[in-house]
């Protein structure tokens, strides 16, 4: 019977604890966290309030050069294929047609001499390691901040960076096939002199 | 009849808002925020879920009780609704004013009993069975303690009329009130003349019925008829729509109840919390039908919220437990407490 009162009494005070407890909680959460990203240096010593982030009203600013969506920058591209050659997952389809024509510079001075005909990149394959950026010798592809992208269609996710249209890619290869043709003949003609 | 519909409107209106405020406090507890995007900080939320419920389809088992299934949300409902008629409000508003009112009140509690056992019998599901004995076996065993509890109170005011209850706990009173036995505080009033700060054991009679109270009203910690966990929803498990929104807004209306009845009988009821201090006439200038109401409402409603407290905190109780929790320490101690409540109104007041 003894027992039965401390029981009592101790049953009471841990009720009266966990009471305190949880209006503890109620009182810090007059104040929410504040979602200043990990680049605060007190991101991980927040403990109280409310840890909700109301997602599409508010975001957590992820790092400027996160690995998230690559993006292309197709104008400084040499379309040298690294990116595609070391894509573990293959996500990365190029295709390119010979310049026969000056087709000018990357930003950095590297001399452009391949069209780049197709340059898709699938990211519902791609997962996300930056290997590509790494290779890359003009910095054309790289990772960008942006991570909420939602499609209808899985199709979608297979986005395209070329800005060539296909009728264009089309008349690049006839002037290269003309371009070879001619080399080809002016060389048939420079054996036959010897 | 103005009372009726008003008191209707009130309940289906408070119900809506005590079930946002439970998702709310439950939200705080628990570091969230709740309904945030239907209104303003999610105020219409209930109000969008309880038009789901209306346009749904009304359900009915093949293997259920037609009749039972049907009519017995509707005796729930009605059954915690015709309690309020019994509480006072204000000096003057009060639905009917009866000699029996504490009596008919706990009997209307009982009412819902019943209500819970067709829900469980009707179902003709397992779970829904469980659920349903479990109430009923829950209430009938708390039922003693939070009635005991509440004879040892009316028997310091030697009334069973609700109204009088109230009138003797203020300024207003008709009797000699004393705090705690020596001090008499008729012409003070406010929160020293309350029934609860009457005698010194009427502190512990509160305690019982509330806890008992919480029984009565399924809430955690003693929500094992519905107990989520393990029978899925309890004795409304086969409910939808309308009959859904019926049992669920009663067990709201249930916890207005048995906190309504806490406060005429413990807390003072319509009577002002603020007391007379010299030329301060606070209880005075508080004391009115406005004020009798304000006073009702915001006592209750506080008590609603502790309830939510609760359940937010604690962990639901098991079978074994909860039956020896009632029978070996609610029931001595309620009787424990009429006893000295007799010993009081004959030696001490």
């Amino acid at each position: 019977m003894k027992n039965k009162g401390s029981n009592i009494i101790s049953g009471i005070g841990s009720v009266l604890k966990g009471m305190g407890l949880t209006i503890k909680h109620v009182w810090a959460a007059r104040n929410g966290r504040k979602f200043d990203g990990v680049a605060n240096d007190n991101y991980f010593e927040q403990q109280e309030g409310i840890v909700t982030i109301q997602y599409p009203h508010q975001e957590i600013p992820v790092p400027e050069i996160g690995r998230y969506q690559l993006d292309v920058k197709i104008d400084d591209c040499v379309v040298c294929d690294l990116c595609a050659k070391i894509c573990p997952v293959d996500c990365i389809t190029i295709e390119s047609i010979k310049a026969v024509e000056d087709i000018g510079k990357t930003s950095d001075g590297t001399t452009k001499r391949l069209h780049a005909s197709k340059f898709f990149i699938d990211h519902a394959k791609c997962m996300y390691c930056g290997l590509c950026t790494t290779v890359c010798p003009t910095e054309c592809i790289i990772m960008t901040n942006e991570y909420d992208v939602s499609v209808f269609d899985i199709k979608e996710m297979d986005r395209k960076f070329s800005v060539m249209t296909e009728q264009q890619a089309v008349e690049k290869q006839l002037m290269l096939d003309k371009f070879n043709e001619e080399r080809a003949a002016a060389k048939a003609a420079a054996t036959k002199k010897d | 009849m103005i009372i009726a519909i008003s008191i209707l409107l009130f309940i289906v209106t408070y119900a809506l808002a005590a079930v946002w405020a439970e998702r709310k406090v439950s939200a705080f507890i628990q570091d969230r925020l709740g309904p945030m995007e239907t209104g303003k900080f999610g105020l219409l939320q209930t109000a969008a879920d309880i038009l789901k419920l209306i346009q749904k389809e009304g359900i009915i088992p093949k293997a259920a009780d037609k009749w039972l299934f049907v009519i017995a949300p509707i005796i729930i409902f009605v059954s915690v609704y015709m309690g309020f008629a019994a509480i006072p409000l204000a000096p003057e508003i009060i639905g009917t004013d009866s000699n029996l009112g504490v009596f008919y009140v706990l009997a209307i509690i009982s009412v819902e009993v019943v209500g819970f056992l067709m829900v469980g019998w009707g179902s003709n599901n397992k779970y829904a069975l469980y659920g349903a004995t479990r109430s009923v076996a829950q209430i009938v065993s708390y039922e003693i303690p939070a009635g005991i509890a509440i004879i040892s109170a009316v028997m310091l005011v030697q009334s069973l009329s609700l109204h009088t209850i109230s009138l003797n706990q203020g300024i207003l009173a008709t009797d000699t009130i004393k705090f705690l036995g020596f001090w008499k505080v008729n012409e003070v009033g406010g929160i020293l003349a309350w029934n609860i700060f009457q005698a010194p054991h009427m502190l512990i009679a509160f305690l019982i019925y509330f806890t008992a109270s919480l029984a009565e009203s399924n809430r955690t910690p003693f929500d094992i008829p519905e107990a989520e966990s393990e029978l899925v929803a309890g004795f409304h498990i086969e409910y939808t729509g309308i009959r859904f929104a019926l049992v669920f807004l009663a067990e709201y209306g249930m916890m207005l109840l048995v906190s309504m009845v806490a406060v005429v009988l413990f807390l003072g009821g319509w009577n002002t919390i603020l007391p007379n201090m010299g030329p301060l006439k606070l209880a005075t200038w508080t004391t009115g039908a406005f004020w009798g109401i304000f006073w009702v409402m915001s006592k209750s409603l506080t008590l609603v919220l502790v309830q939510m407290w609760i359940r937010w905190t604690l962990p639901r109780f098991r079978v074994d437990q909860l039956m020896g929790f009632g029978w070996k320490v609610l029931t001595p101690a309620a009787f424990a407490c009429l006893f000295i409540s007799g010993i009081w109104r004959l030696l001490v007041m």
